[in-house]
């Protein structure tokens, strides 16, 4: 069948040409933002442990990028003995591209006007939303297990076996705390998410226990610090990316960048509320203009930047979980609190349902904040267990005092005895 | 997603996505390595999931993935990856001429199936029922409201009934796992 412009729909080539436009402009801003974060992380790294860090290369070490891009295209690519080597290659493809096509429906600002008509800033406005992104990140997991199991090195074995493990397990709280936002926006359609928290607050007040499961899984998702069991370096060498180099080294180190991206992005869409300017109504009322795209853009950067931050932070601040602490955490830990939240949820809006109190209003926001500020309480202190926040808040009593005393006494005398 | 694409650009996807899903079924089930069984399934998974895409069940395309490649796949390559089995062609399941045979036979009667089956005639026009369901999609609520309804309005004992039977199953795998591992451990 021959192809006749004149069957097509009348706006199915601006459709085409925008959708390809956007495509091009999310893929280049992508790949070197994901490059800058390798910077970011190190300048981060080195400010917090007071370092310089990279600065040798362009003002303040802006072109270590470039420098690091033409090493890693210029290295020996080496290829171990006895790998698979079809899976082999393949990995740190598959593990890359996942975290990529996820931001095809992330809303990335207001609609921009154009002469051509109005043009959302969403690569693609797929009715399923919500659930592409969750399931499209399900599968980077195969670019780490096939990466470790055809390095043919059981380290890497190890470290793709408990990157399988971990993701699996905490991909189930985090779908769990994505249904309690679900529930509120009544939707999936990501744009509509955002205008919904635009429009009645954001779900990181409404949802606020929801939003912490989400984040401790996205962690968990990224194999970041503390939960980079897949990558332990003091125990699995470097796990499942040991047996490669130069530039397939490269791609694993851009997927982890890439993930987090993903992670952010889908963090600040879901709890963050996308790309509303917060305290004002210009940037989702009234007819759309460059200057509001422009500056719901801004906004939406920022946000990730902000998270993206916190990652980083997050990193050089706290120490690796144990594996065993790890899995414990997330099934008996987050997915309890990720299935009680949405039973809680559920039943606060139908209260609020019965009791005439409209959605979006601000009777509404206050009982949901009220209701998250007491849940959040109750979950930080079962989390501290009376371990760390209310010890140092607190004196010791006497009797505890010369108990511990007595103890370290004994203790130092037995060390002693054993010496002898 | 508006049903207003090109037919070619329909059929040239659906066409594509077909024969891949058929290329990477046959080489799922002839790959003697567990591991690129499981990957060439995962493809075929991935196949059926953009054929659900181009029919407008964009909620079963995601489950597709999410749920099967997502998850039960990975579970697969887990075990096999955990058991960490020998070589592959000593493991190979395909036994013997007659086994082949067998399976051929099989294959032939399902073609057969598929061939009678393309000839009968389906309804051309929607029920009332699915035309209904059909408009409900540009609604609010999108493409989970119609699947909601009838999993928790119409159909919601059944659904809870075989929620219950799938933990009794969950349950029942881990107190016989925990059995066998006890007696051995003694």
């Amino acid at each position: 069948m021959p192809l006749d412009p004149m069957q097509l729909e009348p706006a199915f080539w601006p459709f085409l040409i925008a959708t390809v436009v956007k495509m091009l402009v999310v893929f280049t801003l992508y790949m070197v933002v994901v490059a800058y974060s390798t910077l970011a992380e190190r300048k981060v790294s080195a400010w917090i442990q007071d370092r310089h860090g990279p600065n040798r290369v362009g003002p303040w070490g802006l072109f270590q990028v470039l420098a690091d891009g033409v090493k890693n295209f210029v290295k020996e690519e080496s290829m171990p003995g006895d790998v698979n080597k079809p899976t082999f290659l393949l990995a740190p493809a598959i593990a890359f591209t996942m975290a990529l096509t996820a931001w095809a429906v992330i809303p990335f600002g207001a609609p921009l006007p154009t002469p051509w008509g109005k043009v959302d800033l969403i690569v693609a406005d797929a009715p399923i939303g919500v659930l592409y992104p969750l399931a499209i990140t399900s599968l980077g997991v195969y670019g780490i297990v096939l990466a470790g199991w055809s390095s043919n090195n059981k380290y890497s074995l190890l470290g793709g076996l408990r990157a399988s493990a971990q993701m699996v397990s905490y991909e189930v709280a985090m779908g769990l705390s994505v249904v309690a936002v679900l529930l509120l926006m009544g939707n999936v359609s990501l744009p509509q998410v955002v205008a919904l928290q635009a429009a009645g607050g954001w779900n990181v007040v409404l949802l606020s226990v929801a939003a912490f499961v989400f984040m401790v899984s996205a962690f968990a998702e990224t194999n970041r610090v503390p939960f980079d069991m897949a990558e332990a370096e003091s125990e699995l060498i470097a796990g499942y990316h040991s047996e490669y180099s130069a530039m397939k080294f490269s791609m694993f180190f851009i997927a982890e960048y890439a993930n987090m991206l993903t992670a952010s992005a889908m963090f600040v869409t879901l709890f963050l509320g996308g790309w509303d300017i917060p305290f004002t109504d210009w940037d989702t009322t009234g007819p759309a203009t460059v200057a509001k795209a422009l500056a719901t853009f801004a906004i939406f950067a920022a946000k990730i930047g902000a998270f993206m931050f916190f990652f980083i932070w997050i990193r050089w601040t706290l120490p690796r979980f144990r594996y065993d602490q790890l899995m414990s955490l997330g099934w008996k830990f987050m997915l309890p609190v990720a299935l009680l939240y949405i039973v809680i949820v559920s039943t606060g809006m139908l209260l609020l349902d019965v009791a005439g109190v409209a959605r979006g209003s601000g009777t509404y926001f206050l009982a949901f904040l009220g209701l998250n500020v007491v849940l959040m309480g109750l979950l930080f202190v079962i989390l501290d267990r009376g371990r760390l926040i209310s010890p140092a808040s607190s004196r010791l009593e006497r009797s505890r005092v010369e108990r511990l005393r007595a103890v370290a006494a004994a203790r130092s005398s037995i060390a002693a005895g054993e010496v002898r | 997603m508006d049903n207003t694409f090109h037919p070619l650009f329909y059929s040239f996807h659906f066409y594509l996505f077909g024969l891949i899903g058929i290329a990477s079924a046959l080489l799922f089930v002839t790959r003697k390595s567990p591991v690129a069984a499981a990957l060439w399934l995962v493809n075929v998974m991935f196949c059926l999931a953009a054929l659900y895409l181009m029919l407008d069940a964009q909620f079963i395309g995601a489950i597709q993935v999410l749920v099967y490649a997502g998850a039960i796949m990975v579970v697969f390559l887990f075990v096999v990856m955990l058991l960490n089995l020998g070589h592959p062609s000593e493991l190979a399941d395909i036994r013997g001429n007659g086994g082949r045979l067998a399976a051929g036979a099989v294959g032939l009667a399902l073609l057969a199936e598929v061939a009678v089956l393309t000839r009968a005639r389906f309804p051309a026009q929607l029920t009332p029922k699915a035309a209904a369901a059909l408009a409900q999609v540009d609604q609010p609520g999108g493409v989970i409201a119609p699947i909601a309804d009838a999993l928790f309005r119409e159909h919601l004992l059944a659904f809870e009934l075989t929620s219950i039977l799938l933990l009794t199953a969950i349950a029942g795998a881990v107190v016989l796992g925990r059995k066998r591992g006890a007696a051995d451990a003694r």
